[in-house]
């Protein structure tokens, strides 16, 4: 029988320049070539808004990650590409809205799940409340998960931001 | 306007200019007048009217072949931009130096699916290296700057540059000069010491050695070729090249095996399966290289030396690679080397060769000569007899005469053999011969061409014509697209769906009505000639050889089949393909 690899969850930074289509170059090389993208944020990260940093997190074996970096080093406005799983321990956090409306009952269980959660509740109304959840992708989604029974109504999340544990930058 | 500016068009001109530009390949409309009316009558540089976009790209890879500078296309937006798609995604694939600037609606009008407008920059961001779209006449000339560096630099390919009609009429003082300092575009040139090291150390061990060449020595400059040749010849080792490294390696020197890989010689891929350590030299492991991949020279440990790091391991898993520039490593290379006082295992060496000298012996591109039909490869060696010695240069279109061209043509030098690698683009040819006459107007240029694939950019006898290029076209005419019947044949039971053209032209009197030469063959015996007579025809010609139309190109590697299952011609009617029709 064939060993086939292992499918591996990696989270890679890119600095890119902060140029028009920028995201499309990067975006579209997965597309084109197949790779996963599980997770995917984007934003302007200096105050004069010439970089920005796109955070990916993917899936694929050993061999696959190797050539998505390698793929994404060939981009010509990419300055950095850093493997956060590979390059030692960091940071990963997401945030979560999360809408629910349901009974008085599921109403107080919500906001009962919701401060064992750490979430806050951003809206409120006589029939719905809005949470804001942050932390790591399976906190989000074991807080989605428990809502699903009390009402839920739409989500809506940010995808994975992380940064390298320490001072070193990528 | 002060007294300095001048109009996008204008700087766009002078920037072509600046960088040395003398031709352009491309074909005028709506969007790109500015530009065609600052070429007006211009002196340094001269534009090739194409009568099809996909033409000017290709003429302006085989110009960027055959000298090694950027070729340089101009069309219009919409169809125009659209048209040389094909052309962009065949430099992209063979990592052709080509900078294509496109014609655009004006910045106002973008997205409104305005008259002749297209995304182009979204459409060509697949098939280039890089592109631009310029939103102001102010940054035009920084762009094109830029545009040239990024595709004559790392592993060249295409560049767009995507210039919308207002920016080429407003005025602008900014003229770039001198180099370009890219903030994030950063290519490595020099391959790391310590790996050239290692890759030295690993080939001294070896006892089968091989190494295994492509375009990228071709694309590194003719410096890359010298070192390959004292490299190859100072430690013996056998040299193979796939396709669109021919020519880095001279054909004739007994250290060359011939091509490797699905239509490569016996004893070339015989050698790659066998050997014990592989030096792979500005190549990618393509598909039609390793046939099946599990079986890719199981016992070798393989160097690889790229310019591009994404092409380490895409493939196949190496044990050294080395990332940079063909000549910059293998001068490095060879220093270690001759400090080292390395040398090869002698005996070792001996019975390698020995191994491979009797595969060499199994003749592999044999074929049965007839008296009564030309056979294509009796006819390719011909030309090659027939040409040897002159100052010649080949393009070809693609499919089996193409592989045949590969076969019985010999290249002694770089940058004399065109052909379409990575994409096989059908049509590249003849326009490639055009590029390649331009930068050599003296030279004697052949396209070797299939009946079916000339047509795909037959107009271009119109360009030929115009611009007085002695363009010669050598037709082996089997009226069968003959490698996809070769499949049909060996894959599909002999069903050839499709692939017999009925109602070919006169190919004679399609060449006369154009005013071109056509010469028609048919008996072996005027082969000869007919190959003189198109050799010494001053001008354009074009030669319709009739050639036997069930010919096989062999030998063969079958579609997902290892290096050593090659079927050899005399095999061809004992060995069945297995497994019905094949995946790649």
């Amino acid at each position: 029988m064939i060993n086939t690899p292992q499918k591996e969850r990696h989270t890679i930074s890119i600095i890119v320049d902060n140029e028009a289509g920028v995201l499309a170059r990067v975006i579209g090389l997965f597309a084109g070539r197949g790779y996963n993208i599980e997770h995917l944020t984007v934003a302007p990260v200096d105050s004069a808004g010439t970089e920005s940093r796109i955070t990916v997190v993917t899936v694929g074996t050993p061999k696959i990650i190797e050539q998505i970096k390698a793929q994404l080093d060939r981009l010509v406005p990419i300055h950095r590409v850093g493997d956060l799983t590979e390059e030692g321990p960091s940071v990963e956090r997401e945030l979560a809205l999360v809408k629910v409306s349901g009974s008085n009952e599921q109403r107080l269980e919500a906001l009962r799940v919701a401060e064992a959660f750490r979430a806050k509740r951003v809206d409120s109304t006589g029939t719905s409340f809005v949470f804001e959840v942050t932390g790591k992708t399976e906190k989000i989604k074991a807080f989605i998960h428990l809502m699903e029974e009390l009402g839920l109504v739409e989500v809506v999340r940010t995808g994975v931001a992380a940064l390298k544990r320490g001072k070193d930058a990528l | 306007m002060s007294s300095k500016a001048k109009s996008g068009a204008e700087i766009i001109i002078k920037s072509l200019e600046d960088l040395g530009v003398e031709v352009i390949f491309g074909y005028p409309g709506g969007a790109v007048l500015p530009i065609y009316d600052a070429l007006h009558n211009h002196k340094k540089i001269k534009h090739i009217l194409v009568r099809h976009e996909q033409a000017a790209v290709h003429a302006a890879e085989g110009y960027a072949r055959s000298t090694g500078k950027p070729g340089v296309v101009l069309v219009t937006s919409g169809p125009g931009a659209t048209n040389a798609v094909t052309g962009l995604a065949d430099a992209m694939l063979d990592s052709i130096p080509v900078v294509c600037l496109t014609g655009q609606v004006p910045v106002q009008l973008i997205g409104s699916d305005a008259f002749q407008e297209s995304d182009t920059v979204g459409i060509t961001r697949h098939c280039t290296k890089h592109n631009y779209l310029v939103r102001s006449s102010d940054d035009v000339s920084a762009i094109i700057h830029e545009a040239f560096h990024v595709a004559t630099t790392g592993r060249p390919g295409p560049v767009v540059v995507d210039i919308p009609k207002d920016v080429q009429i407003l005025p602008s003082e900014n003229q770039h000069k001198g180099p370009i300092k890219h903030r994030s575009y950063l290519p490595a040139l020099k391959g790391d010491e310590e790996a050239i090291k290692k890759a030295v150390e690993l080939l001294a061990t070896a006892k089968k050695p091989i190494f295994y060449t492509g375009g990228g020595v071709i694309n590194s400059g003719p410096k890359a070729s010298k070192l390959l040749r004292k490299l190859a010849q100072l430690i013996g080792t056998p040299v193979t090249s796939t396709l669109m490294g021919l020519g880095a390696y001279p054909s004739t020197d007994p250290l060359f095996l011939g091509m490797l890989g699905m239509h490569g010689t016996y004893e070339a891929n015989n050698a790659m399966h066998d050997c014990d350590v592989m030096v792979c030299i500005g190549a990618r492991f393509d598909d039609r290289i390793t046939g099946r991949i599990d079986a890719f020279s199981p016992k070798s440990k393989k160097i690889h030396i790229d310019i591009d790091r994404s092409s380490i391991n895409k493939i196949i898993h190496v044990d050294v690679p080395v990332v940079g520039d063909v000549a910059h490593v293998l001068e490095v290379f060879l220093k270690f080397w001759k400090k080292g006082r390395h040398k090869l295992d002698g005996e070792a060496l001996k019975s390698w060769w020995a191994e491979i000298n009797l595969n060499r012996d199994r003749n592999c591109l044999d074929y049965a000569k007839k008296d009564d039909v030309i056979m294509p490869q009796y006819a390719l060696e011909r030309l090659q007899t027939l040409t040897k010695g002159k100052d010649v240069y080949y393009t070809t279109e693609v499919g089996q005469h193409q592989m045949w061209a590969a076969q019985f043509l010999q290249f002694e030098e770089p940058n004399r053999w065109m052909t379409s690698g990575g994409l096989g683009t059908m049509g590249y040819g003849f326009p490639a011969a055009m590029g390649v006459q331009m930068a050599h107007p003296k030279a004697l240029v052949i396209d070797v061409a299939g009946e079916a694939s000339i047509q795909m950019n037959i107009q271009e006898l119109s360009t030929v014509m115009q611009h007085d290029l002695p363009v010669k076209i050598f037709i082996l005419n089997n009226e069968y697209m003959g490698m996809v019947r070769q499949w049909q044949e060996l894959n599909h039971e002999g069903r050839y769906s499709n692939s017999y053209t009925a109602s070919l032209p006169d190919f004679v009197k399609l060449a006369e009505s154009y005013g071109a030469t056509g010469l028609k063959v048919e008996d072996p015996s005027d082969l000869d000639a007919t190959i003189i007579e198109m050799i010494e025809t001053p001008g354009p010609v074009l030669v319709d050889c009739r050639v036997e139309k069930l010919a096989n190109c062999f030998p063969m590697i079958p579609s997902g089949a290892a290096h050593n299952e090659m079927i050899l011609p005399d095999e061809n009617e004992t060995k069945k393909f297995e497994g019905g029709a094949a995946l790649v």
